[in-house]
Formats: structure tokens, C-alpha cells, sequence
């Protein structure tokens, strides 16, 4: 069996899979950007639960990697590094804006847009979908504002969350999109080996903040 | 050790150490320990996104190396024990879906620990059962407390914690202003045992007037101390003078070890305890274990540190409490147990 997860995003979004044609037996998708840490791990043993399987008959995990919050994603990654690891199994990751450029059903090439916070975006660009409904990936994934990446995107439809919080900058005219990545669309591609997969390491995309000790302040009277 | 004891893994990240210890019953077969504090010494402390990163890049590694240590697989682990609090809640946050991850492939229960109890149950595997009843003082960069302990596994009574920074802190603050590296306490330790002279200056005890020890007899303050040192050594600096490390070292240090086992030795009196047990990082200092078994013996009080690898933050010390968990049958607990960065002393497993 395949499980596969995603917690880039404001969701935490679960699958379970047929391992070779990515038939979904059980899946679960929470919205809540704060509590990565609490819901991933009840909503595998409940997906496991709910398609009558066990740990052990875990073949494959199938990860995103983001780009995404550090904090929850890092949530996604290590619970998928330790599985794997404690049950001697494939981890394969994959890129969390491919898998949301794959939900998009448009005949057409897409861009993907999630929240990086701080006023920016993650982005990529994407190429129309090939017979197998698999997108080559043309530029990103990067992060930039919004207003900087506009010209790149104009004309694109976009997916995901940036596409809602900055549709007035990126000019779009709203609409239904996908906002988060679907477990579901990672199981699919994985086991049909149309997204592809990379080392589960995680994309931050930018560096740790770090406040550097200045020189020790002076402590005497003035 | 006995085949049929249960063989408890604990995972520690709640600050720049990535800890992963395996122990049987009482025993310890692995402790396992990578440490992102050189990534963290050119900025004078630890970063908290630079730690969270590398808890998850040292996880499997030292997981697999604790294993190998202790000739144990991941199947054979009865439990899981996790640091999930208090602590940084982004390093928590790695740990603990670490567990959880470990936790539900091999099927096995999950313990969310605290992380100061941790400290006072590592003592087990070094001398057995605790005392039923004793003062804990616990002393690193993140804590310096005072607890009362029962029984371990039902929970710890605080009598005193520092008002403002904390022991090790304060180590790191003095070794800053004397140009020792980071982290300040081996260094200060060092310092002081070449040659400093404890009685060179006198720096202040604090909270140890007649009038403090009225609202805070068991509590602890030395941020005053850590201002009094580098306004004494930017006095000297500023006429000309050399500053003599060592004796700055050594008295500071003293100042310290002075107002700890002075309020530790107060607090075992208070109880009732015989017994006092040190933990933490600091607990690693030459001159605390010095005069605490100096003190404790004159006042008939027997004290119990373990040796200095097993008192910094390890997973031993997890794995340690989550076997004393175990043993007292405590019941496990829930998959969406959160890292708690606040988590109260009170709560021994969440
Ligand atoms: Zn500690």
C-alpha cells in the first residue's frame, strides 16, 4: 500500500493507495495552518484504519517536499523519514507546487502560486499536460512578492493559495482553484509514476533567520 | 537487565541536541546524541530555525546510530518516549513527529514527556530507583529550578525557579564578557580551575537577603550577577587594567555554586529530604558537585548527579522516563499530542 502526505500548505491532507495504479482506499484533507504536529499522525493511523490495514502493509510513502512554512512542513518530512526508515520502505518526496500544478484539469500551461507568508509567494511555471496528465515544470519553484513575479505569470491561470490572496496583483479574475496540494493527486502520480519524485528533503528556498550577538552592550553608568 | 524488561526508545529535541537513547528497564544500552551547537556558537546562541533544521537532518541518522549501539532493531522497541516540552516548539515539533512516526510503524505506545522530569528520571540508569522523596535542582541554559519529587512518574512539586535568566545562561553571558567561547560553562569552568582565586572578588548572591528569602526562598536570580561581573571587568578594561580571567572565572562560578547548594541544601531541609538529585547541563560544573558534596554531607544529606554526559539534554534521559512510565503502568498518550513549548513541571507525561 501506498500513503502518501502533504503539510506544505495550510492543510494536512492524507492518502492511502493502491501502490501501482494509485487507486485511492482511504484519504483526508484538514485545513488548519497551526496544527500540522497534532493532525498528521491521527489521520494516517485513521486512514490506515479505515482501509482495514496495518502498518506493515505499508509499501511506499509518498511526501511533498514543498516549498512551504518551514514548521509544518518539517512536521510532513520527518514523520515520513522516520516511517520509512522503522519500516524499510521507499520514502519518495516530491515537489508540493507539481503536485498542485496536477490538479489543475485545464488543457493549457498553468503556474502555481501557495502562500510563503511575509507578503510573498511560492511559484513555478508548468507546460500543458502531456497524454498521461503529467506537467513538465518550465521555472521555479522560487519565492518572490507577488508584484515582482506578476509579469511572469500574466495570462497564466494559477493554482493555489497565492492565486487567492494575491489575485488583485496577479491580475486574475478569481475563480474556482485548488488552494492546497491533494494527497490524493501525490498517491495518483506517485504510483503512475507521472509526477516526479525526489529525495524527501525539504525546499525551504530560503535561508534560517538569525540574529546575529553583537559585540557585548556596555553595562556601566552612564 | 532482564530480556523481559521493556525496551524503551527516547527522543530528545526540545533545544540544539538531537538525542536519541534506548534503555532496558533501568538500563542504558544507547544514547546517541548529534549537537548543532557549532552551528549556533558564531551567534552567541542557539537559532531556533537553524536547530529545528538540523534535528530533522540528524534524526534517522541517530536514530539508526542509536539502534546500532544497543544491537536492538525498531521492532523490538516496546515504546516511545518524547521530549514534547518545554522547550523551543519548533525543535519540539521535529521530535515529536518523529515519535509519532516511529510510534505508529512499529505499532507501539507513544509517551509525551516532560523535559525537566526527564532530567530528575536519567539519574535511574546510573543509580537505580530514586529516593521516595527528594529534592531535584536542576541547572542548564534553559532552567534552574527546584522540585520536590515523590514519585517521578506522578509528578514534581516546584518550589523555585529563577526569576530571570538561567543558570547556564549566565555562563554564557559571563564567558562572553570575558572572551571564553560559547557554550560558557566548560570554558568558565576551565578558567576558574587554572589557578582562579574563588575569593578574588566577591560577586553578589541573589535573592539570598533576609528580605528575598522572605518571597523567594527557593527561587533563583542571576541576571544582577551577570551584570555586576562585566560591569566590574568593563571597569578595569576601561582604566587600562588586565582583566584576570581566571579569578573572574573562579569567583563568579562561586557566586553560583554559593546560592545553589545553599537553596538546594534549604529545600531538602524544608521537605524532609535526605536526598538531593542534580541534573542539567550545569550539573556538569566541577565546582557545583564540589561543594554540594561538601554541604550535603556536613548536613546529612546524600547527593546523587550523574555523570556529566548523561546531565546535559540526551535521549537517555527520555528513554529513562518513559521506562519508569512503563514500569508504573501510566497510560500512553494520544497520536495528536502536541509539543507543548510551555509545557508545566506539574505534568510529567501529556
Ligand atoms: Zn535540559
Amino acid at each position: 500500500m501506498l500513503l502518501a502526505f502533504d503539510t506544505s500548505s495550510a492543510a494536512v491532507t492524507v492518502a492511502l493507495a493502491d501502490p501501482d495504479t494509485g487507486a485511492v482506499v482511504a484519504s483526508s484533507t484538514v485545513v488548519d495552518a497551526l496544527r500540522h504536529g497534532e493532525l498528521l499522525a491521527p489521520a494516517i493511523a485513521a486512514a490506515l484504519q479505515e482501509a482495514g490495514c496495518r502498518p506493515a502493509d505499508l509499501t511506499r510513502i509518498a511526501v511533498g517536499v514543498g516549498p512551504g512554512p518551514f514548521t509544518g512542513l518539517r512536521v510532513g518530512l520527518v514523520t515520513a523519514r522516520t516511517m520509512g526508515d522503522a519500516l524499510g520502505i521507499e520514502v519518495a518526496g516530491v515537489c508540493s507546487l507539481d503536485v498542485l500544478a496536477r490538479q489543475s484539469s485545464l488543457a493549457l500551461p498553468v503556474a502555481v502560486a501557495t502562500d510563503a507568508r511575509r507578503k510573498e509567494i511560492y511559484w513555478a511555471l508548468y507546460d500543458g499536460p502531456a497524454a498521461d496528465g503529467s506537467r513538465r515544470r518550465l521555472e521555479g519553484p522560487a519565492v518572490n512578492r507577488p508584484a515582482d513575479v506578476a509579469s511572469v505569470l500574466a495570462g497564466l491561470p494559477v493554482i493555489g493559495r497565492g492565486a487567492v490572496l494575491y489575485a488583485d496583483v496577479l491580475g486574475l479574475s478569481g475563480g474556482d482553484v485548488d488552494e492546497f496540494p491533494s494527497a490524493e493527486v501525490l498517491a495518483v502520480g506517485v504510483a503512475t509514476g507521472t509526477l516526479p519524485v525526489v529525495a524527501p528533503d525539504p525546499l525551504y528556498l530560503r535561508r534560517p533567520d538569525v540574529t546575529m550577538a553583537g559585540a557585548p552592550k556596555s553595562v556601566l553608568p552612564k | 537487565m532482564t530480556e523481559n524488561e521493556p525496551l524503551i526508545l527516547g527522543i530528545e529535541t526540545s533545544c540544539d541536541e538531537t538525542g536519541i537513547g534506548i534503555v532496558r528497564g533501568q538500563t542504558l544500552l544507547a544514547d546517541a546524541v548529534a549537537s548543532s551547537v557549532d552551528e549556533h556558537a558564531r551567534f552567541g546562541g542557539v537559532v531556533p530555525e537553524v536547530a529545528s533544521r538540523a534535528h530533522l537532518e540528524a534524526m534517522v541518522p541517530t536514530i539508526r546510530r542509536a539502534c546500532e549501539t544497543a544491537g536492538v532493531q525498531l521492532s523490538d522497541v516496546d515504546a516511545v518516549a518524547v521530549t514534547s516540552g518545554p522547550g523551543l516548539a519548533g525543535a519540539l515539533l521535529v521530535g515529536v513527529a518523529a515519535a509519532k512516526g516511529l510510534a505508529l510503524a512499529i505499532d507501539k505506545p507513544l509517551y509525551g514527556v516532560n523535559h525537566l522530569a526527564a532530567h530528575v528520571a536519567v539519574d535511574t540508569l546510573e543509580h537505580g530507583d530514586l529516593p521516595k522523596g527528594c529534592v531535584a535542582m536542576l541547572v542548564s541554559g534553559g532552567h534552574s529550578s527546584l522540585l520536590a519529587v515523590e514519585d517521578i512518574t506522578d509528578g514534581v512539586l516546584p518550589m523555585g525557579s529563577t526569576i530571570d535568566d538561567a543558570a547556564g545562561e549566565a555562563f554564557d553571558k559571563v564567558a562572553r564578557v570575558l572572551g571564553l567561547p560559547f557554550p560558557g560553562g566548560p570554558y568558565v569552568d576551565k578558567a576558574a580551575r587554572d589557578g582562579g582565586d574563588r575569593l578574588y572578588v566577591t560577586f553578589p548572591r541573589g535573592l539570598t537577603s533576609q528580605r528575598d528569602l522572605e518571597r523567594h526562598r527557593f527561587d533563583f536570580s542571576f541576571s544582577g550577577l551577570k551584570t555586576a561581573v562585566a560591569r566590574w571587568v568593563e571597569a578595569r578594561r576601561r582604566d587600562g587594567e588586565d582583566v584576570p580571567v581566571n579569578h573572574v572565572a573562579a569567583a563568579f562560578q562561586e557566586a553560583v555554586c554559593d546560592v545553589l547548594t545553599r537553596k538546594a541544601i534549604d529545600a531538602c531541609k524544608d521537605r524532609g529530604y535526605e536526598h538531593l538529585l542534580i541534573g542539567g547541563g550545569v550539573a556538569a560544573n566541577s565546582r557545583l558537585r564540589q561543594l554540594a558534596e561538601e554541604r550535603c554531607t556536613e548536613a546529612g544529606i546524600a547527593v546523587r548527579v550523574p555523570r556529566p554526559g548523561l546531565c546535559t539534554d540526551n535521549g537517555a534521559m527520555v528513554a529513562a522516563l518513559g521506562s519508569e512510565l512503563v514500569r508504573a503502568g501510566k497510560s500512553p498518550s494520544p497520536l495528536d499530542l502536541p509539543a507543548d513549548s510551555s509545557m508545566p513541571i506539574t505534568m510529567v507525561v501529556n
